[in-house]
């Protein structure tokens, strides 16, 4: 059984591009999402609905996960997929992380992972404390896919993320394998990617277009692959799909400081370097006092 | 209310200089009493007859149904927490220092509720975590900390289990135990066994599994043999008797067996005052455990303490397991069954003897025990052993309070109640609490009730004699030397249940010219 998540920056489109794979990986593969987000979205495409029944949420009506049945939150998606959500407490309240790792302690104790080919968690944003590193611990995710895009704080973030893996990847079997690039049209953003990718020490293992037909399966709460199967994104999809499913180039990623990101950013015209700064401050300063 | 009138209590002085007085005397004394009086004002309390007459109703059938209608509130569970197992089966093993990572506070509630217990010192380490570990994790403070132990007290392997702070942030013990060999705290060969628990769930015996399991995992690796050396291996799970192990052994050497207990931590809480002090008193040495693996097969004897020992040894290992619970006549015959039937042996002449000699005495207070209605709480499995060794008796278990209970152990038990004459009334209250079992004492009264040391407090209030069975017993010396296992346990356990009936009796005729008819010197 291969285990993999998808981490990246909330809001990158991490969950649609996450399920379409999934989606595409689930042709060839018997496959489980585990989604790791108290949004509680990572499998929306694959069941339809809007917020399946998920673990906490449960746990918290009966007072104790215990008391929960494997079948109540183990649902079949689309094409036999199993979509299990973590959920988490109320925005503002408890403790998203330690959601994280009961959901997963119950799904390991109830024997969800058994009759499968292939794990997918879908994290949301930073890893931001203990919880949220629970997928890449010790026996559980060994490949780590970083969705970002070009924009500035989405690298941020795939940095940030790579160096959450890096903290693990000594002590336990956790790699990077490679950023996936979910295309904002921003300029020069495969080469800005690969650039990034170059410094991470992983690859830019797919570019992911942007089409409509995306926000349109979306709307109709599928992936393109069930929506529109023939659509050339769909055949994005599978192309990403097969280069995870053959994937080796699996790294420790060598995360970069942030004086090298801006630089980066700076030498792809994305951000202004420091003289320019300086330089329009003292513009600005010189009208002002005019 | 006590109104504060302004006139200050003074503080008490000892009555005479020198003389420290008890403070069964001393509280009782006027000054404290008017200090006592005093307080009241500041504490907000009730008048007497208002807190008279609460205390009144809590005994009616009226508070009962309010008092199981409660689903936020847990009072007085018959449990202890997750680390408190771990520590417990961790010291049964050769040179293991059991480690805690958390706060100090944490460990040091788990080594004084053992120590209080079997009287005995306990060693147990922390991490040492505060505020600075709960925001940045306890990575440093396991380095550190492991390194410490290492050095200052020479163990030979560190178990190591978790705490709430630990859990809730997130701390991944696999890692940081790497993390903390790569950085030279300990060597990288040394064994560090892991178990993952938080408090939050489950009980102690969920704790006991997990780090059994841990430091079976640990020191089993690559350990694996051709061929099957021969022993059996046994576990009593979380059992405060020691008395049981030392027992239990004895039978396995008059049947020849080649056994290892795993966790024999008999000495650890009852290690001879030679005058001079060992650190450690497991037993179980660390070559043997590393064997288990290739042992014929593992007896359990708390089949819902070790269910994921269990689990893993059937599946990892591959090796057959067996469940017995050698307590009563009956539990105790199918396990020198089962031993006769491994061994190809009779069953040993003094055993035999000895299972005599239980029915003898069961037979010889039958008139005063038949008949007897019961209440009773604690774990699963020793709940489990008490009720078959009651109905044997011809007791008849009424109200069986299990706080960590799980639905297949309460569908074994109905099972065996149903199938006794004697069990036609018992009810088992899974999850319920002994404010539960307050009520259910009140409305629907018994003639004995068998728990720890808590159960003093349903004793007070409800005149309901205690037998102290269980874990812990804090209030009454040298309980936990016996044994309960085997023929011989039948004895001790019919002994202190009898004689608590028996006590009782005479309590219940001891007014002169009234009662006294009854207060017989022949019992």
């Amino acid at each position: 059984m291969r285990q993999i998540a998808f981490y990246g920056k909330g809001g990158i489109g991490k969950s649609t591009t996450s399920q379409n794979t999934i989606a595409a990986l689930s042709e060839s593969l018997r496959v489980m999402i585990v989604g790791c987000d108290p949004k509680a979205d990572s499998t929306r495409l694959m069941l339809h609905c809007k917020a399946q029944t998920t673990i906490l949420h449960l746990a918290a009506e009966r007072g104790s996960v215990e008391d929960l049945e494997l079948e109540e939150v183990l649902l079949n998606g689309y094409n036999n997929v199993r979509c299990v959500e973590s959920g988490g407490p109320e925005p503002g309240v408890g403790c998203a992380g330690r959601g994280i790792i009961t959901a997963i302690n119950f799904l390991e104790e109830e024997g969800a992972y058994e009759d499968i080919d292939l794990v997918s968690y879908d994290v949301l944003g930073d890893v931001v404390c203990g919880g949220f590193a629970m997928p890449i611990r010790e026996g559980k995710a060994q490949e780590i896919y970083i969705v970002t895009s070009g924009e500035m704080m989405a690298m941020y973030a795939a940095n940030n993320i790579a160096r959450g893996i890096l903290k693990y990847a000594h002590s336990g079997g956790v790699r990077l394998g490679g950023l996936i690039c979910n295309s904002r049209k921003v300029d020069k953003e495969v080469e800005l990617i690969e650039a990034l990718a170059e410094k991470l020490g992983t690859q830019m293992i797919h570019f992911v277009p942007r089409d409509n037909v995306v926000q349109r399966a979306e709307l109709r709460r599928m992936t393109v692959i069930e929506y529109e199967p023939d659509h050339p994104q769909a055949d994005e999809y599978r192309a990403l799909a097969r280069k995870i499913e053959n994937n080796t180039n699996l790294v420790i990623p060598t995360p970069i400081s942030m004086d090298e990101l801006e630089q980066l950013l700076v030498d792809f015209g994305i951000m202004d370097s420091d003289a320019e700064y300086q330089k329009a401050i003292e513009a600005d300063k010189k009208a002002a006092a005019v | 209310m006590t109104e504060n009138n302004g006139n200050n209590v003074n503080t008490p002085v000892a009555a005479e200089p020198g003389v420290i007085q008890d403070h069964f005397d001393l509280f009782q004394t006027d000054t404290y009493q008017d200090l006592f009086e005093y307080k009241r004002q500041f504490e907000g309390a009730h008048s007497k007859e208002e807190v008279a007459r609460i205390a009144e109703w809590t005994k009616t059938w009226d508070y009962r149904e309010k008092n199981f209608e409660r689903k936020a509130l847990t009072v007085n569970p018959a449990k202890a927490c997750q680390p408190l197992g771990s520590l417990f089966v961790a010291a049964g093993f050769e040179g293991t220092l059991p480690y805690s990572h958390g706060s100090q506070g944490c460990v040091a509630y788990f080594r004084t509720h053992l120590t209080r217990n079997f009287k005995e010192p306990f060693q147990a380490v922390s991490s040492s975590m505060t505020e600075d570990a709960a925001v940045f994790g306890g990575l440093n403070n396991m380095v550190d900390g492991l390194a410490n132990s290492y050095t200052l007290y020479k163990p030979k392997m560190i178990a190591l289990c978790t705490t709430c702070m630990a859990e809730v942030i997130g701390d991944d013990l696999g890692a940081f135990i790497q993390t903390s060999k790569d950085r030279g705290s300990i060597p990288q060969d040394f064994p560090v066994p892991y178990a993952h628990t938080p408090s939050f769930v489950g009980s102690h015996i969920t704790g006991y599994d997990n780090m059994l399991k841990g430091i079976l995992d640990c020191l089993t690796k690559d350990k694996k043999q051709e061929t099957t050396n021969g022993k059996y291996n046994f576990n009593l799970g979380f059992d405060p008797y020691i008395g049981n192990i030392r027992e239990l052994k004895r039978i396995l050497q008059l049947f020849e067996i080649d056994y290892t207990v795993l966790s024999d931590n008999a000495d650890a809480f009852d290690s001879p005052n030679t005058g001079e002090f060992k650190m450690y008193n497991g037993l179980t040495n660390l070559e043997d455990a590393a064997d288990s693996i290739n042992a014929e097969g593992t007896f359990f004897f708390q089949k819902y303490t070790t269910p994921k020992t269990q689990n893993y040894i059937e599946k990892e290992w591959g090796q057959e397991t067996f469940n017995f619970r050698p307590f009563g006549i009956r539990g105790t015959d199918e396990f020198l069954t089962k031993l006769s039937e491994i061994t190809g042996k009779p069953v040993p002449q003094e055993l035999v003897e000895e299972r005599g000699r239980a029915v003898d005495a069961m037979t010889d207070s039958q008139a005063w025990i038949h008949g007897k209605r019961v209440a009773l709480y604690g774990d699963p499995d020793h709940v489990f052993g008490l009720v078959n060794f009651l109905l044997e008796l011809g007791a008849e278990p009424v109200h069986i309070v299990v706080t960590n209970s799980n639905p297949e152990f309460e569908q074994e038990l109905k099972a065996v109640l149903d199938a006794s004459p004697y069990g036609k009334d018992a009810t088992i209250w899974g999850k319920k609490d002994l404010w539960h079992m307050r009520s259910l004492l009140f409305t629907e009264p018994v003639d004995l009730l068998i728990g720890n040391s808590y159960g003093k407090y349903l004793w007070r209030d409800t005149h309901t004699p205690l037998v102290r069975i269980g874990y812990p017993i804090f209030d009454r010396h040298h309980m936990h030397r016996y044994e309960t296992l085997g023929y011989k346990g039948v004895l001790n356990l019919h002994n202190w249940i009898v004689n608590t009936i028996l006590d009782e009796l005479d309590r219940q005729t001891i007014i002169p010219a009234k009662t006294d008819i009854s207060f017989d010197l022949i019992r």
